[in-house]
């Protein structure tokens, strides 16, 4: 041994390699940001910036796009123009310059409703149903538990969309077509496959001498499951409502198939926003926008129980 | 505190037999131990009388009350586990509060603080009440694990080697802290160790178990004078009881259907011989400071003995054995009288 022999950690990754790792994430973040920054970017342009060829990266500031997807609009002669007394909002005036009135609210806002209500309520509902059947699963004998497990799973095999025309007959003879209802019992059935795997994964991880301390202790079995295994699932739980909530807010096929009027979601409204000559690209930006936000919030807030319920099982504490 | 009847329980999982036809009475106050290798059933009869499992067969009793068929919240008993199973989400005080919070208890709020914090003083965690029962030392968490069954008063305390995991002088330290608990509350405890320093210590009697069976019942001193079986022997001693056949002592005498001979240290004297006439020759030494592990080639048989640090001996010498009161035991395994 030289005295010029450096002690390094076999563990710890070389300058160079965390440079390098470091570039790749920077490049790759860019390439899986640019659309959603244009999209945010267009959201606030005017309807001809919007579509300029060449593409205008920087463009004057509007709120056009914002305008147009809250409200339905006429135009009207510049006689009429004239003869209105002046306007009292700044969103009248934005709507003046370009000789229309403002007629009424769009749809936008009732459609981003259905998608909270659909897309949260079946992700409560899938969460729940499959926090208590992944404890049955993980703590009693069950018969034929394996078999049950890999049905409830088999149900994933084949992409939804597959069963499209089934269920959308079988949804007209039940009257669930175009219903909050419907839509919320179709994405639990479909998540629901997902939150059972997953959270009894995290339920198994629960040591069951917990429960058995509880029981000993004077709680019935379900007092022991809510006051000591809920708690201790909650990183599961959480991490296996966001998976859920991501499929139901952003599931499209269905909505497009199923809802029409009354229960449509938002993501089959937003791309069909039609301005004057052609598509409202503004308002459509601003839409996907402002339907990117909840997803974000709810991300954000439940981030921490995320990152170590992805991770959670891998190394035993 | 009650007496806990134990009438002839067998229990099976699949194919092997966990528990056979086990019949134990723990007198009121009493400190039962079990002790007995891994898989020898002392798990499973402390979670019978708990509860946690049923029967196959067999009845069980506490304080007159026929227990068998009832949940464990109804069989007022508490419970250490051997990996503590403290509470991670919960901080100490939570954690020692967790069974009088339970909703067929019902305990005022003003008591159940007054119960933690006595108990936590008494084992010398009133400082880490307020820290999460996770952020602990092996020992805290094992004292948290204690403290969590001593809150409550229930006919019997079971405990599930509730000192393994800690280190040698922990260990040591919370063996005379549970004794001295035990002796002042006055409390009815069913142990479970594979340790003999702890059976021998702490217990009022000894139940030794092999194979699902309990094989002998006894004061820690019965049970180590007075072995009924080889089996027996073996679990109790430091070192282990010295198993010869008779040919390698022919100087005892030796009742008739001897197979095995037992001897422990105190059956062995050792005198150095001279002029190489011994029939033993030091094979080691191993010094352990205060004492030291003699290791003797006899007729090719290997003999373990305690001795004196000073011992005038050396690797090689050879050595004459009086034995004194040793054990006999018939091919079969059982005791056979001197």
């Amino acid at each position: 041994m030289s005295g010029l022999t450096q002690a390094h950690s076999v563990v710890a990754p070389s300058t160079a390699s965390r440079r390098i790792s470091g570039a790749i994430v920077i490049v790759y973040a860019i390439i899986t940001m640019l659309p959603l920054l244009w999209i945010f970017a267009t959201g606030f342009k005017s309807q001809s910036d919007a579509i300029a060829y060449p593409p205008k990266v920087f463009a004057d500031p509007s709120l056009q796009g914002y305008v147009n997807l809250f409200t339905t609009r006429s135009r009207q002669t510049p006689e009429y123009m004239a003869s209105l007394p002046p306007p009292e909002t700044w969103y009248d005036e934005l709507v003046r310059k370009q000789n229309m009135v403002i007629v009424g609210p769009s749809k936008f806002g009732a459609r981003f409703m259905n998608s909270l209500i659909i897309g949260f309520g079946s992700t409560f509902l899938a969460v729940f149903l499959g926090t208590l059947a992944a404890y049955a699963f993980s703590r009693f004998r069950i018969p034929l538990a394996d078999d049950l497990m890999f049905f409830i799973l088999s149900t994933r095999m084949m992409p939804p969309i597959a069963v499209a025309i089934p269920i959308y007959l079988m949804y007209r003879e039940l009257g669930l077509s175009d219903t909050r209802l419907g839509m919320i019992i179709l994405y639990t059935a479909v998540n629901v496959s997902l939150a059972v795997w997953l959270l009894k994964g995290f339920i198994d991880e629960i040591p069951r001498e917990y429960e058995e301390a509880a029981m000993i202790d004077g709680y019935t079995r379900l007092q022991a499951f809510r006051k000591v295994v809920l708690p201790q699932a909650a990183t599961g739980i959480a991490a296996t409502a966001i998976f859920c909530l991501i499929f139901a807010w952003n599931e499209y096929a269905f909505a497009v198939l199923l809802t029409s009027g009354e229960a449509q979601t938002a993501p089959p409204f937003i791309p069909i926003i039609i301005g004057e000559g052609g598509m409202d690209w503004p308002a459509v930006a601003a839409g996907t926008t402002l339907f990117l936000i909840p997803i974000v919030v709810f991300t954000v807030l439940l981030r921490k129980h995320l990152l170590r319920g992805i991770t959670f099982g891998a190394v035993r504490k | 505190m009650a007496e806990v009847r134990i009438d002839l329980v067998s229990k099976a999982f699949g194919t092997i037999q966990a528990v056979e036809d086990l019949s134990l009475t723990v007198a009121d106050g009493e400190f039962v131990v079990l002790l007995g290798p891994t898989g020898a059933g002392k798990t499973t009869t402390l979670r019978l009388v708990a509860g946690l499992e049923k029967p196959d067969h067999g009845r069980i009793s506490i304080g007159g009350r026929d227990v068998t068929g009832l949940p464990p919240a109804e069989r007022d008993v508490a419970f250490v586990f051997q990996q503590y199973s403290l509470y991670p989400h919960l901080s100490v005080y939570e954690n020692l509060a967790f069974p009088l919070r339970s909703p067929t208890r019902r305990v005022p709020e003003d008591q159940i603080k007054a119960t933690v914090t006595r108990i936590a003083t008494m084992l010398r965690i009133a400082h880490k009440l307020e820290n999460r029962a996770t952020r602990l030392s092996g020992g805290e968490m094992q004292r948290v694990a204690i403290g969590r069954a001593l809150v409550r008063r229930p006919s019997i305390y079971l405990m599930d080697e509730p000192l393994s995991s800690l280190d040698a002088k922990l260990r040591g330290e919370l063996r005379l802290e549970l004794k001295r608990i035990q002796v002042e509350l006055g409390v009815t405890i069913l142990y479970v160790t594979h340790d003999q320093i702890e059976a021998m210590t702490m217990a009022s009697r000894v139940g030794v178990m092999e194979e699902g069976r309990l094989v002998q019942v006894g004061t820690p001193r019965e049970i180590y004078e007075n072995p009924a079986t080889v089996y027996v022997a073996t679990r109790l001693g430091q070192p282990a009881i010295n198993l010869v056949p008779p040919s390698v002592l022919p100087q005892v005498a030796t009742p008739p259907g001897t197979a095995t001979i037992g001897a422990r240290t105190e059956h062995l004297d050792i005198r150095r011989a001279d002029g190489g006439t011994g029939t033993g020759i030091v094979a080691r030494i191993e010094h352990l400071g205060d004492q030291n592990h003699l290791h003797l080639d006899v007729a090719g048989h290997h003999l373990v003995t305690l001795t004196e640090s000073d011992i005038a001996l050396d690797v090689g010498d050879r050595v004459n054995l009086d034995v004194r009161g040793a054990l006999f035991f018939g091919a079969d395994g059982r005791r056979i009288a001197a």
